[in-house]
């Protein structure tokens, strides 16, 4: 089979080598890299406020920050992660490399596009930045009214101006990845056909085109009352507080959803490979990824059961929440299910991808919880809150994003990674993860609320585990950048497909030529035809491996 | 005339126009979304303060709102002849139809600010010059926090699309545009017509139905 590519002269990375040449591209594979940089410097921005966070908590009586100064940390930490890392993490990088190359397409639908949302989201980072060094905002990354309107001495209207102009890259990346899939999926490659990952990028750009633009609106609303002193979340004046809840949940949650759904898609390539099965149940697959997505738009109430809304809307968004479940546990059951009498390989990016698994299943089951109205009322924030979404977002979707980097690393930069390192390094991130945030959910359920400054001593051994855990995490995020930076100049070269996968990515060479497919692949195969029992694969174009 | 051939990630030159399209439809999803959460706080004040909305409505430039309506309304339609007569090639008539229409963009902003110069005038523009009337209570204010935020940023959609307007008369008059390549203008004329779309629901809202008793 493979290739059609034995002997092209240069790569996409190869082809041009200016500076101007990587700062002008219009290629999505080297766009997927600039937006890779950009996302590990915010990355590593937010991880340094959390460090923070948890050497502060590691006394109760809090001795590292001043009080005003640990709100500004917290409150940083959410918003550079939310907004700078976690939602563009997979989609603005696996997915702009990938999603032309998966579908057999030359490029993205609109490349300049494509080019404009990173310098959009680079000058959105700008504004965060430029606001971190000002002083900062001490209002949570939620900045819940009034307090963010008429309280607060931080410098909210630059936060906010930031994740607005945020919102515009979010939405032109979004819109490309949509219309890409809809207009230039290669002849043959039918929606049924579609790779797991594509139908998860693809989900998640609906999200992105549907609530981002609300979150602009209600953000927008904040800053020109703040600035103005008009009164639309304001009592006095006839505004509603609430509303402002309401309107920042409703893109606030399907916002959970974006990062999550991507995370999805990746284990879902993952797990099928590295046990050489099938996934089971494509369609239903497929399927829940786009339920996941609808319904995420009905439950955005569940965050304010506290807050003063009826008791009988409060149980109509519990019950809408729990409907969220289904889908979900399909996908568990699924992927377990995928591995069952599989040739199963424990590769680096299927620890990661088994991580995820367990990681997501005990955020999805606390998360049942915390939707169940009786519950929510004790341990409404509180940590248990905190380790609740933690395991979701980092347990899940950073485990994933870092399964993704190393099973995709050999196709971006042509190399392998060293093997043994980065099993130990999924291994750690692991154990590491755990320790941080299980004592996180004791905690909670003992009573500790969120973005407190101090606490009870007699719950001092839970956090100093927690921080204990955080310290090792953070060693654990560190180790690829050593590992993977040593291979792009060491590594082993990759072949075409390393990992003997389906996929047409794996078709083109490593790294792809400047435009993925010398001839447009033609598709004749169902994705993850792999046979367990002699290692064979179909390859999506219709040949067959032994 | 330059040689048509489409970008190099689609096969056709019909492809790339219907995916350019595709792209602005999706695009006006997304406009929608973010218009409609300001239309439905809107609509949830005045369901709470429909008195209070009622009064101040009343100082709304009805007549004003009217005019820039009916300008708006005219303008869709030099848009859609203006790309008719692109696709037909007839490049005069193009590039005049096209003038034609930012003329009329360029009157509706004039009658607006005209009718912010008013509403400055009456007192009924908050945070800068604002006074509760006798009989009105602060949620008066609301429907004028409301009327200005929709109405600028409908201000500044209608001045983006002036300028795509602009670029293509300046495509135009370069002969870019022929019965084979026509897709800017669709593509614009979709935009364009998404603004006036946005005002005729703007205008309802504001004007007569801000009015109304219930």
């Amino acid at each position: 089979m493979t290739t059609v590519t034995a002997d092209l002269p240069a790569s996409y990375l190869t082809k041009e080598n200016s500076i101007a040449s990587w700062l002008l591209t219009s290629d999505h594979k080297r766009i997927g890299l600039l937006f890779f940089a950009s996302i590990t410097f915010f990355f590593f921005i937010g991880g340094f406020a959390a460090t923070l966070i948890r050497l502060h908590l590691l006394n109760p009586a809090g001795t590292l920050l001043q009080p005003d100064m640990y709100n500004r940390m917290f409150t940083m930490h959410g918003i550079v992660m939310v907004w700078f890392f976690l939602i563009p993490s997979i989609p603005t990088t696996l997915g702009n490399f990938l999603i032309p190359l998966m579908i057999g397409a030359r490029d993205l639908a609109f490349p300049k596009i494509n080019l404009a949302s990173w310098y959009v989201f680079n000058i959105s980072g700008l504004f965060v930045l430029f606001c971190l060094f000002v002083g900062g905002v001490d209002t949570g990354w939620t900045f819940y009214t009034p307090y963010s309107t008429l309280f607060a001495n931080g410098y909210v209207i630059p936060a906010t101006i930031a994740v607005f102009i945020n919102g515009f890259s979010s939405i032109m990346t979004g819109l490309n990845f949509v219309i890409t899939i809809h207009r230039l999926r290669a002849p043959g490659m039918t929606w049924m056909r579609l790779p797991l990952f594509v139908w998860a990028i693809y989900a998640v750009s609906l999200v992105m085109l549907l609530a981002t633009p609300v979150l602009a609106m209600t953000l927008a609303l904040v800053a020109l009352e703040r600035w103005m002193g008009v009164g639309i979340f304001d009592p006095q004046l006839g505004g509603d507080p609430l509303l402002f809840q309401h309107m920042f949940w409703f893109y606030s949650h399907p916002a959970v959803y974006i990062m999550i759904l991507p995370a999805m898609g990746v284990v879902s390539e993952l797990v099928s490979c590295f046990a050489r099965r099938p996934v089971f149940g494509y369609e239903g697959m497929a399927y829940a990824l786009m339920s996941i997505a609808v319904i995420s738009f009905f439950v955005w109430a569940h965050h304010m059961f506290v807050a003063g809304i009826s008791i009988y809307a409060g149980i109509v968004f519990s019950l809408l929440t729990f409907f969220v479940a289904v889908p979900s546990a399909i996908k568990v059951f699924n992927w377990t299910a995928t591995l069952h009498k599989g040739s199963i390989s424990f590769d680096a990016p299927m620890l990661y991808a088994l991580g995820f698994v367990g990681l997501f299943t005990i955020g999805g089951l606390t998360g049942l919880m915390v939707a169940t109205l009786s519950i929510d009322i004790h341990v409404h924030d509180t940590y248990f809150v905190i380790a609740h979404f933690h395991y979701i977002m980092v347990g899940g979707t950073v485990s994933a994003f870092f399964g993704g980097l190393h099973y995709w690393w050999p196709k971006i930069t042509g190399r392998l990674y060293p093997e043994m390192w980065a099993r130990v390094a999924a291994i750690v991130t692991f154990l590491g993860f755990n320790l941080t945030f299980f004592p996180q959910f004791i905690l909670g359920y003992l009573g500790m609320p969120r973005r407190y400054y101090a606490y009870d001593p007699a719950w001092q051994v839970w956090n100093v585990l927690s921080s204990a855990g955080a310290s090792i995490l953070a060693v654990a995020y560190t180790l690829p950048l050593f590992y993977l930076g040593w291979s792009l100049f060491y590594g082993e070269r990759a072949g075409a497909n390393p990992w003997r996968a389906t996929g047409l990515e794996w078709l083109t060479a490593s790294p792809p030529p400047q435009h993925n497919f010398p001839l447009t692949p033609v598709v004749r195969a169902a994705p993850y035809q792999y046979n367990p029992a002699d290692g064979s694969y179909i390859a999506q174009d219709g040949s067959i491996n032994a | 005339m330059r040689s048509l051939r489409p970008e190099p990630q689609y096969a056709t030159l019909e492809q790339q126009t219907e995916t350019a399209q595709l792209g602005m439809w999706m695009f006006i999803a997304t406009e929608v979304m973010f218009f409609g959460a300001l239309v439905f706080t809107y609509f949830l004040y005045r369901t709470q303060y429909w008195e209070q909305f009622r009064l101040a409505a009343q100082d709304s430039k009805l007549l004003l709102g009217a005019i820039n309506q009916a300008i708006l309304l005219t303008s869709s339609l030099t848009m859609v002849m203006a790309i008719n007569f692109g696709k037909e090639g007839r490049q005069r008539l193009l590039v005049l139809l096209l003038l034609a229409t930012a003329l009329l963009g360029l009157c509706f902003l004039g009658v607006k600010g005209y009718e912010y110069f008013e509403d400055y005038q009456s007192s009924t523009v908050p945070s800068l010059n604002y006074l509760l009337k006798p009989g009105h209570h602060p949620p008066t204010e609301l429907f004028w926090v409301f009327y200005f935020i929709a109405t600028g940023l409908h201000a500044v959609h209608l001045t983006i699309g002036l300028g795509l307007i602009l670029v293509l008369v300046w495509l135009a008059q370069r002969g870019r545009f022929s019965s084979n390549y026509y897709s800017p203008l669709e593509v614009v004329g979709l935009y364009w017509s998404f603004v006036d779309t946005v005002w005729v629901f703007l205008f309802a809202a504001i004007y007569p139905l801000g009015r109304a008793a219930t």
